[in-house]
């Protein structure tokens, strides 16, 4: 009888301990990179996103402070039925504390649901869509790297003000592309200019020459590209192919990333304008970075604006959590005190993020170099304009994010 | 009207595509009876190997017309004397299965090496610049894949419906025992057989190399179009699947213009209309 009361109280004592160590410093992390990882946006997010997450991982430090961090990473091969689906399992079976990348802004939207209803953290880096931050915007997200509204008001801007007043678009057909060709619509209106026409292309086309045949044929000053990656390779490739820009017409590729670059070629690429918000090649702290990064890639390509990202993103997440002192598995918690610190990293510098879930930071006006021009095997980039961040993402004046309005 | 004869003429460029590469499909289907899934895969090997000739060899456009071909041929004889001989006989889903297996194998080995955005490949000299047509600018490269694509048809169509080996291989297909009695080596007819239709996947490759990215899923994206063209052409149809590949070209670049949101699913929507009406496809004869 004494040996079971004293076993009784010991077990007892044990199940206090255990249950406060789980409240308090329970320090175990889940991270789910979500990425299209073998189809047209792969380059630009895909494995080099899940790369970006480790890396943050490891430079974060935490693991020498007791924290336990795992990434698993998930391809949803650009359909928004197969992401939330990946979303869903990761919450309810693998425990998943928080999503990141998600290029496609149909799945990034989709998935941008899914997160708000488990209560997880979702650091969207990949895709466009200013939708994530304005009208669809949730407590759960962050918005890292660029959006719609952004490009439209750096490069869309400036091309307008030079004197590029009647556009023609070329706009991938699903939420992006309608996004961006809104956002942009937007700024050449505001600024005395017109749209004089358009087409909605299905997303992955191998050839646009009827497309541009179109474009062409409505003689606007402007070809505004609303679509990415392999889309506006393509049409770049093939514009010059037709004599587009030689006729006359100038190409506005709202939206490049630089292994779209690497894919067209410089011969081919020269002269385009067009903003990111991060470049290898910019200060020794990203070089510094981007050194180690393509060591460790397959092709050894640095980072993509989106890759940044995720890596500035999931750094900030892990100052939160160890501001926390321990992972409350409550997402709205975390991302109020993402929200409630300001951003500093390598590869964004300084920044913030904004109630409705933006995150603010300069994006970069660049141009393509000429073949001669080029160094290197990824020397691409002409910086010729900084825009800050309280100019080129949207204002919160003008946001229609539910947040707000408390 | 002018937008339009511009819109048709881009429609045979495309059609060139569909046509060499289902003329390649029928050309294996006819004779060994493999409904070829890795057909879209030796494509893309077609222009990865134009892209290594002339980045590591400095071999030119032209040669790589030739080299491309005979090189992915080699290889998908290899492929045809290790693995794919010993399904002859078999239901059709066992080759659908393994090509459709090495296809995944040969994009996934590409897409680790060289990622998805894919490899710039430029336009040869010779073939640079354009005409004006005055309805259209026709670029001088497409107009000469339409013209080089129609006469490698045209040609293999003779090759195999009009000469004596042509007729030694159609009568392989009916009864290679027959035919073997007469002393041809009908294994060994067949392996060419299969190099024949890779070699036309290829050459596909690296005319597209200029125009599209150099990308591992060039294919992918493609042979799904291609396997609707070979259906509505009627499997195993040499003409059938040269006229249907030009024809669903044209009809895919007039829904660009007129409704182009449809335009990736137009073909589809024909292979079911051609189906309903006629299972055997346009020029089939039932199986």
């Amino acid at each position: 009888m004494k040996k079971s009361i004293a076993s009784l109280l010991l077990g007892t004592a044990l199940a206090v301990t255990s249950a406060g160590a789980a409240f308090a410093q329970d320090k175990t992390v889940k991270i789910g990179a979500l990425s299209d990882q073998s189809g047209l946006y792969a380059d630009l997010g895909g494995p080099g996103s899940t790369l970006a997450a480790q890396m943050a991982v490891e430079d974060s430090g935490l693991a020498a402070k007791g924290w336990k961090i795992d990434i698993i990473s998930g391809d949803h091969q650009n359909k928004p039925d197969i992401g939330t689906a990946i979303a869903r399992q990761w919450f309810d079976v693998d425990k998943v504390d928080i999503i990141v990348d998600v290029p496609n802004s149909g799945v990034a939207l989709a998935v941008n649901n899914v997160v708000k209803e488990k209560n997880g953290v979702y650091i969207n880096s990949g895709a466009a869509t200013s939708d994530l931050t304005n009208a669809q915007c949730s407590p759960n997200t962050v918005h890292w790297t660029y959006d719609t509204y952004m490009l439209a008001h750096t490069t869309g801007q400036a091309l307008v003000k030079a004197g590029g007043d009647s556009w023609f678009f070329l706009t991938a057909d699903y939420a992006f592309g309608a996004a961006l060709e809104r956002d942009t619509t937007a700024v050449i209106t505001a600024n005395g200019g017109k749209v004089v026409g358009g087409v909605k292309h299905p997303l992955n086309t191998p050839d646009f020459s009827s497309f541009l045949l179109q474009a062409q044929a409505s003689k606007a000053k402007i070809i505004g590209l609303a679509n990415a990656g392999g889309d506006t390779t393509n049409t770049i490739k093939q514009a010059a192919e037709f004599g587009i820009v030689k006729g006359g017409q100038k190409l506005a590729a709202l939206l490049l990333f630089l292994t779209d670059i690497k894919a067209i070629g410089l011969e081919t690429a020269q002269g385009l304008n067009f903003t990111e918000t991060f470049y290898w090649d910019m200060n020794d702290q990203t070089r510094a970075f981007s050194k180690r990064f393509a060591s460790k890639m397959k092709n050894s390509a640095p980072p993509t604006m989106v890759q940044a990202g995720v890596y500035a993103g999931v750094r900030h997440y892990l100052k939160a959590l160890d501001a926390l002192g321990g992972n409350p598995h409550d997402g709205i918690k975390v991302v109020e005190k993402m929200k409630s610190m300001p951003t500093e990293d390598d590869l964004f510098g300084k920044g913030e993020i904004e109630p409705n879930g933006r995150t603010i930071h300069n994006a970069y006006l660049f141009e393509v170099k000429k073949p001669a021009e080029s160094k290197g095997p990824w020397d691409f980039y002409k910086l010729i304009g900084t825009v800050p961040g309280d100019q080129a993402f949207t204002p919160l004046s003008e946001s229609k994010c539910a947040l707000l309005k408390k | 009207m002018q937008a339009l004869y511009a819109q048709l003429l881009v429609g045979l460029i495309n059609g060139s595509f569909y046509a060499l590469l289902s003329l390649g499909l029928a050309v294996i289907f006819g004779m060994l009876n493999i409904i070829n899934f890795a057909h879209g895969a030796l494509y893309m090997m077609g222009a990865f190997v134009a892209y290594f000739l002339l980045n590591l060899g400095g071999v030119n456009y032209w040669w790589a017309l030739l080299l491309a071909p005979i090189i992915v041929g080699i290889f998908g004889m290899i492929l045809e004397r290790t693995m794919l001989q010993w399904l002859t006989g078999l239901d059709h889903l066992y080759g659908l299965l393994l090509t459709f297996g090495i296809a995944l194998i040969v994009q996934g080995v590409f897409q680790n090496y060289f990622g998805s955005s894919g490899l710039p490949y430029a336009i040869p000299d010779q073939l640079k610049g354009g005409m004006n047509l005055g309805f259209m600018f026709l670029p001088v490269y497409r107009g000469w894949v339409v013209i080089f694509s129609l006469v490698v048809c045209l040609a293999t169509w003779f090759l195999i419906e009009k000469t004596r080996l042509g007729a030694y291989l159609r009568a392989a297909t009916e009864n290679p025992t027959l035919v073997r009695a007469f002393g041809i080596n009908v294994p060994r007819m067949i392996t060419l057989t299969y190099g024949l239709g890779v070699g036309l996947a290829a050459l596909a490759g690296v005319l597209s190399a200029p125009i599209n990215q150099v990308r591992p899923l060039m294919g992918a994206d493609l042979i799904i179009v291609v396997f609707a063209v070979v259906v509505i052409g009627g499997m195993g149809s040499i003409m059938g699947s040269i006229i249907t590949g030009f024809a669903l070209g044209v009809i895919e670049g007039l829904t660009k213009y007129f409704y182009p949101e449809a335009s990736n699913t137009v073909v589809f929507v024909l292979m079911v209309v051609v189906l309903l009406v006629k299972p055997t496809g346009l020029t089939g004869r039932a199986a």
